[in-house]
């Protein structure tokens, strides 16, 4: 694992985690804020991405003709992303061009210009992002999934955002919003990489020091109150291939009740890991899992995977399947219930949860393989959690038992807390 | 076995350790401690143009099956081995490649080693698993007739390589073809293209590099088998007119346009000028002249880019957008501008300057990881670039001109002679 991290706050809030790390010249500089898209009101779905997007686009002291090649000098990306719990934005670069991801992180906190075109020709970029995921058949049945197992919760809505609001959000929106959350008290700094601790605080400092405090911004605290019975969703649509999605609702990462589902899942589908930066770039170890050998193996399914996403609220456990040509979704249902049913009677075995662990141990050391990954991790739980949370994350791993995952089982997959969702594809000829 | 060591000729960079066994298999190795992991990559150069012309898709449908059973190991116990170590998997092909890349931890090296090395040269690809994988080849074919994006590229690639060309033909095949293929066809195939001499093995990670080199040997060193004839490739014929191609798909939200020329054979003298070139064109920061155009100026897409990828033949290079429907004659438009100015007036000395500087600063990064430094060297090594190609590339891009960049868009680049294929909802008016 890597080496200990130092964290500081300044005296307006912000919170400076750095991490040395000699392995390559490098430097990844990440800057969290706790605002995503469960932030968001009705008419107002989208703004958090949206937001993220206009801060690429020019500040005070980075005119908007000098944004382009401001990290490239240095031979460096950059890049930001928006969840339901965050926003994000991070550079690598070399480590000579710390001083330069620092003030390019400080002026997108304080200084971002939203000119009204950039905002309009942005909002036609965002609504061609959203027509790009719903050509995706697999990623609108996870929206409406997703929609119609939350009911009251903002996690409900997709980071994207509606289209109306979309469609309807004005400037002066998008600006009050960001005003209002990009402020030092609710952001941490991350710099991991060739850098030297105490010289990377005090640049830190320098940069961000004079930023004001702002008022902190409530989060919205809606409880999704508990599903009473099962819920479905059907879509039919023009396509090629049938999918099919089980939700659950599954708590949040901080709940000493995660760990135990973290290992159910490696033993249903194989263990992915928890680096929602890194993850996908591995596949995982799947052939002995339980719903890849009664799914794929069998021929009804061509994937079978899980998703129990590190949230700071609880939000779902999803099993996702895309069935093979020829099987109708009946047959694929009744197979994968049938799975989460046995488990659900049985639990698990000692050799299962061996298993997994290896796994999730092995994933663990996978998804921390770069300066920028790190620094991922570190701001990411830091957002949703603690930093100690994710030191303690072998810790935790190792000390789950067999009856701790037999009773997650039995409190998850029972199913008045589950919702279908299916994608049934019309064949237009 | 012949071991050239790097260190010799050059004093920095990668260095790695490179060795030729006696039956011509090359080992190539990397020693990292950034993480207690390791990557083997396996490439056999056997890709998909080793296809029988009556068998597209032979090559594909046997990577999903070469890694289900040996002649010493069933598919449970290959799924036990990787899976109770967390072992990550995964087979890719190209035209000219087939690949094995695994991810483990270090203390799994020699397992994982040599079950990858018996999965290449000793597969029984039993009968049920080849009808299962069938199954899930032509459900993933399915899907791809429903994704834009892939139809566009596919479709463009057949228009630039037609007549059977083997860079023309989808690498899965198509779904008549595949539900034909034989076990005794997959067993000839592999019988035939599968070499020691065509086999490049890098090892990168937490290992001592005469550790690996001894195993490379202990486990392909007994292998015997000819090296294959080349597959004769004809070099593709330039367009000498515009094509373009409708492909409705009224389902869909987002219309996908890709479009694009042949260019130059990767060992052409001009391959680094035509690299600096496409990142002007379109890598450079948000999409290089394209992104400024179509996604930052006009708001038309949330993705545009070119890539160049000469291969051992002249390979294309794609120009890819992501747009509105109502946006897509405006968006070939501005292409076609860009594309011709770029030949009119060349690139600017500040634009080259700044790609350069981006392509050689951001090579720590690059290869930071010990997958992207397996990629790397065998990239190199299927080139023929040397073993110092890290620190010859440097000074390769600094030797590039204005007027050799300029040159390579004036030789490979025309409008009126351009492939353009838009899939999604629209039709010509």
């Amino acid at each position: 694992m890597a080496s200990p991290s130092e964290v500081r706050q300044l005296d307006n809030g912000l919170k400076v985690i750095v991490q040395e790390e000699h392995t390559a010249p490098l430097a990844s500089v990440w800057c969290w804020y706790k605002v995503g898209s469960r932030d968001e009101r009705p008419g107002l779905t989208g703004v958090s991405h949206w937001v993220e997007h206009m801060n690429f686009k020019g500040t005070t002291n980075i005119p908007r003709d000098q944004v382009k090649g401001i990290i490239e000098q240095f031979g460096g990306s950059w890049n930001g992303y928006t969840f339901i719990d965050q926003t994000t934005y991070l550079e690598t670069a070399t480590r000579d061009a710390l001083d330069r991801m620092l003030f390019i992180e400080s002026e997108r906190m304080a200084n971002c210009l939203y000119h009204p075109d950039d905002c309009e020709s942005e909002r036609s970029v965002i609504i061609s992002e959203l027509q790009g995921g719903e050509n995706d058949p697999d990623q609108l049945l996870d929206q409406e999934l997703t929609a119609t197992a939350f009911k009251a919760h903002p996690y409900r809505h997709p980071t994207i955002g509606w289209i109306s609001d979309l469609e309807s959000m004005s400037r002066d929106d998008l600006y009050g919003y960001y005003r209002r959350h990009y402020v030092p008290n609710n952001a941490t700094l991350v710099v991991v990489g060739d850098v030297d601790t105490d010289e990377a605080l005090r640049r830190a400092e320098h940069y961000f020091g004079g930023i004001p405090a702002g008022q902190a911004a409530t989060r919205l605290h809606t409880v999704e109150p508990e599903q009473t019975g099962e819920r479905r969703l059907t879509i039919r649509r023009s396509g090629t291939t049938a999918y099919l999605k089980v939700g659950y609702h599954a708590p949040g990462v901080a709940d000493p009740g995660f760990f135990p589902l973290l290992v159910l899942d490696a033993v249903l589908t194989g263990a992915k890991g928890l680096n929602l930066w890194s993850s996908f770039r591995v596949p995982p170890p799947q052939r002995s899992a339980r719903l890849y050998r009664g799914l794929v193996e069998r021929g009804l399914a061509s994937s079978v995977s899980g998703s129990l996403l590190p949230t700071e609220q609880p939000f779902l456990y999803t099993v996702s399947v895309t069935a093979t040509e020829g099987t109708e979704l009946g047959s694929v249902e009744s197979v994968l219930l049938e799975e989460l049913d046995r488990v659900r009677r049985e639990g698990i075995t000692e050799g299962e949860l061996a298993r997994a662990k290896a796994q999730l141990k092995a994933r663990l050391v996978f998804e921390s393989d770069s300066v920028t990954n790190i620094a991922h991790q570190l701001g990411y739980f830091d957002t949703v959690a603690t930093v100690g949370l994710f030191t303690s994350l072998p810790a935790r791993i190792a000390a789950v038992t067999t009856d701790e995952v037999a009773s997650a089982s039995l409190t998850l997959l029972n199913d008045s807390n589950r919702t279908v969702g299916s994608f049934v594809p019309l064949d237009e000829n | 076995m012949r071991i050239e060591t790097s260190h010799l000729r050059v004093p920095s960079g990668l260095a790695p350790v490179r060795a030729t066994l006696e039956n011509g298999a090359v080992f190539l190795g990397k020693q990292t401690r950034t993480t207690p992991a390791v990557t083997i990559s396996l490439a056999m150069r056997a890709g998909s143009i080793c296809d029988p012309a009556d068998q597209a898709g032979a090559t594909w449908l046997l990577s999903r099956v070469i890694d289900r059973g040996t002649t010493t190991r069933s598919a449970l116990d290959i799924a036990d081995e990787l899976d109770n170590r967390g072992i990550s998997l995964n087979f890719a092909v190209t035209r000219h490649i087939l690949s094995l890349v695994c991810t483990c931890l270090a203390e799994d090296f020699e397992p994982a080693f040599s079950l990858a090395g018996e999965m290449l040269m000793h597969p029984s690809l039993p009968e049920e698993e080849i009808a299962t994988r069938k199954g899930e080849v032509v459900t993933a074919i399915r899907q791809d007739e429903d994704n834009p994006a892939v139809r566009a590229t596919e479709s463009l690639m057949a228009l630039l390589y037609p007549n059977g060309h083997p860079y023309g033909r989808p690498t899965k095949g198509t779904i008549d073809v595949v539900e034909s293929l034989t076990r005794e066809q997959l067993m000839r195939l592999h019988a035939e293209r599968f070499a020691p001499a065509e086999l490049t093995a890098v090892v990168v990670g937490d290992v001592e590099m005469e550790r690996a080199r001894h195993l490379v040997e202990r486990t392909f060193g007994d292998w015997r088998r000819p090296r294959p004839a080349p597959v004769p490739l004809a070099p593709p014929v330039p367009g000498r007119s515009r094509q373009r191609l409708v492909i409705p798909m009224m389902n869909k939200a987002q219309t996908d346009i890709a479009y694009g020329f042949t260019t130059i054979r990767r060992a052409d003298p001009a391959y680094e000028a035509l690299r600096l070139m496409n990142n002007v064109l379109g890598q450079y920061a948000l999409g290089g002249r394209l992104g400024d155009s179509i996604r930052e100026r006009q708001g038309m897409a949330y993705y545009v880019s070119s890539a160049a990828d000469p291969n051992v033949v002249e390979g294309p290079l794609l120009v890819r957008a992501g747009v509105s429907p109502a946006n897509v004659d405006r968006a070939v438009a501005s292409i076609d501008e860009e594309l011709t100015r770029l030949v009119q007036h060349g690139v600017t000395a500040t634009e080259l300057d700044d790609s350069r500087r981006y392509l050689i600063g951001s090579m720590p990064r690059a290869l930071e990881t010990n997958a992207a430094i397996a990629t790397f060297l065998q990239n190199s090594e299927f080139f023929g670039l040397g073993t110092d190609y890290d620190v010859r590339l440097p000074e390769l891009l600094r030797a590039v001109t204005l007027d050799e960049v300029n040159g390579i868009a004036r030789r490979v680049i025309d409008p009126a002679c351009a492939a353009v294929v838009i899939a999604g909802p629209y039709e010509d008016s």
